[in-house]
């Protein structure tokens, strides 16, 4: 099963915060890929994309962040109309239900990352649709 | 295990007349050598030799923080100057402190009751005593630590923070128990966690007796299985000497209150008229055989509550509930009575947040209560974040019947004191 890591730290809503995870991970010299914030009120969730996800973690942790990884889903996507439709209508065909979802374009490539309830069966239905689920490192090398 | 079995489990008929004895004593004394008793004799028309009874001590005047505070530096002192051996002051959050002044005997009689409290609960000579309390004018350190020295324990004087230097010592010295406060307790737990030590395979740890500040049931189990110990529950007042005033057996259950030195009473707090014995009220105490300053009826400002039935370790000194505030810790919050105590309960039961927290009160009444998140509990779902705070919030709106805000903050992001911790702030403009 293709599946990749993101790092999610909870964070405080509060000026300086974005600056100060990022230093840590810039001195643990680790690369960003793709960034989302989730914010509630005074905290929020960054979700990252990044090339060595257990040491960024870690460098975190290291320095007082409730921090974690989780398991998504990245999909490629040809970069034109009716192509995030057709990930998401099979999908729904199988009943899986998407949590957060966000994408980004780099080289050309359209690239879907997809939390889901249930990483696995969404994993399984795409391939099985012929659709490209991406490896972590097959992420990474965009 | 006893330190003095004779005294510990003196029969009561016996120990209330020893009792009788010693405020009798106590009595004459400061009627004779305390202008501010004598005073007080002679405004209530109180002759010195009229108590003849342990009831007849309700005719007797109450002591409280304000008269202490009024009579500073020395106004309280029984003996003359050059017979003190040791003073200490009680913290006052505001203005001067409250002195405290030991004689020989005195120092002599607070070690005693600290060495009685350790050994009840097994601690013997063998035993490495790491005291975490701070050192200096603080009781907290220096009476336990005169105890564990009478027990013949090797008394490493750590001091409290420096949490480095703590396991360095615990690991180096193999320290089999501690002194510390609930605040620090937690706060080391964490410490440990982090750096990936099991207490109980990586530390020869024991025993803990954890007191100066009032805690719950839910905090002595997240210390048990955060440092891996039995947590003895400690009671003791700068007023008192300090620590020893009442300490657990090994039961766990109810604290011993040592009452050949101390006479005690439960109070309403509003009214001064006793409560019926298991209820509870504010807890009152004499001091029966104290040289430098005796003290009558001292307003501890602690609500507890007596524990009448004997315990099975067969002591007969009666034990204390656990304190469940203190009366000037109540707050009031939209005409609601709370005690910090309270929410410390639910939140120390509560899932997927850590073990420190705080208290504000803002605006017209406004309370927000901030809880670390646990680093566990954290799955990168800001959704289940948001359900958490919701269900903090209602279950202590069930216990203290105001709904606060309850605010997430990042772990380890509260401040900790490693002496007391301040766990209520008020900004209240009312």
């Amino acid at each position: 099963m293709n599946t990749v890591k993101l790092v999610a730290v909870f964070a405080e809503n509060k000026p300086g915060q974005t600056a100060r995870i990022t230093k840590i991970l810039s001195a643990a010299q680790i690369n960003i890929r793709c960034i989302t914030v989730a914010s509630s009120g005074a905290y929020g969730v960054m979700k990252l994309l990044v090339n060595n996800p257990e040491q960024a973690s870690l460098a975190l942790k290291h320095e007082g962040f409730a921090a974690t990884l989780m398991d998504v889903v990245a999909v490629e996507m040809p970069d034109k109309p009716g192509a995030l439709y057709a990930v998401a209508d099979c999908l729904a065909q199988h009943g899986v239900n998407v949590e957060n979802t966000s994408g980004f374009v780099a080289n050309n490539r359209a690239i879907l990352v997809i939390e889901a309830h249930d990483v696995a069966k969404a994993c399984q239905v795409l391939e099985a649709e012929k659709m490209h689920v991406l490896s972590q490192a097959e992420t990474l090398a965009i | 295990m006893f330190w003095d079995e004779s005294i510990e489990s003196l029969e009561r008929t016996e120990l209330e007349q020893l009792q009788l004895h010693c405020l009798q004593e106590t009595t004459r004394r400061v009627a004779a050598r305390v202008p501010f008793y004598r005073d007080k004799f002679a405004e209530l028309g109180i002759a010195p030799g009229s108590i003849r009874s342990l009831a007849d001590v309700r005719r007797l005047p109450f002591t409280t923080t304000a008269d202490l505070r009024a009579t500073y530096p020395a106004g309280m002192l029984a003996v003359p100057m050059d017979e003190a051996l040791r003073l200490h002051t009680s913290s006052g959050t505001t203005g001067k402190p409250k002195a405290i002044f030991f004689s020989r005997e005195d120092v002599n009689n607070a070690a005693e009751l600290c060495a009685r409290s350790f050994v009840m609960t097994g601690v013997t000579k063998k035993d490495v005593f790491q005291n975490m309390m701070t050192y200096g004018l603080f009781t907290g350190a220096l009476v336990t630590h005169y105890g564990a020295e009478k027990v013949g324990c090797l008394v490493i004087p750590a001091g409290s923070g420096n949490s480095e230097r703590q396991l360095m010592l615990m690991q180096d010295f193999r320290t089999t128990f501690v002194h510390l406060t609930p605040s620090y307790a937690l706060y080391l737990a964490d410490f440990l966690e982090k750096r990936g030590v099991q207490p109980r395979r990586h530390l020869a740890l024991r025993k803990a007796f954890v007191g100066a500040e009032p805690y719950t049931e839910e905090t002595r189990v997240k210390i048990e299985e955060g440092l891996g110990v039995d947590v003895y529950n400690s009671y003791g007042l700068s007023e008192m000497n300090g620590p020893g005033v009442a300490f657990e057996c090994e039961r766990k259950n109810g604290m011993h209150l040592w009452e050949d030195h101390f006479l005690l009473e439960i109070i309403n707090p509003q009214t001064g008229e006793p409560v019926p014995d298991g209820e509870s009220g504010e807890l009152v105490l004499t001091t029966l055989c104290r040289e430098a300053m005796p003290l009558l009826r001292y307003r501890t400002r602690d609500i507890t509550s007596v524990i009448p039935e004997p315990c099975e370790c067969g002591r007969t000194h009666r034990r204390l509930n656990r304190i469940t505030g203190r009366s000037d810790d109540m707050l009031i919050v939209r005409g609601v009575n709370i005690y910090p105590q309270q929410i410390e309960r639910v939140l120390m039961g509560a899932r997927g947040i850590g073990r420190n927290y705080q208290i504000r009160l803002e605006g017209l009444d406004e309370m927000t209560v901030s809880v670390e998140l646990a680093e566990a509990g954290f799955d990168g779902q800001v959704e289940h974040l948001v359900t958490l705070q919701g269900q903090i919030a209602e279950k202590l709106r069930a216990e203290i019947l105001v709904k606060p805000r309850v605010e997430l903050v990042p772990p380890a992001t509260l401040p900790v004191n490693e002496g007391k911790a301040r766990r209520v702030i008020d900004n209240r403009k009312l």
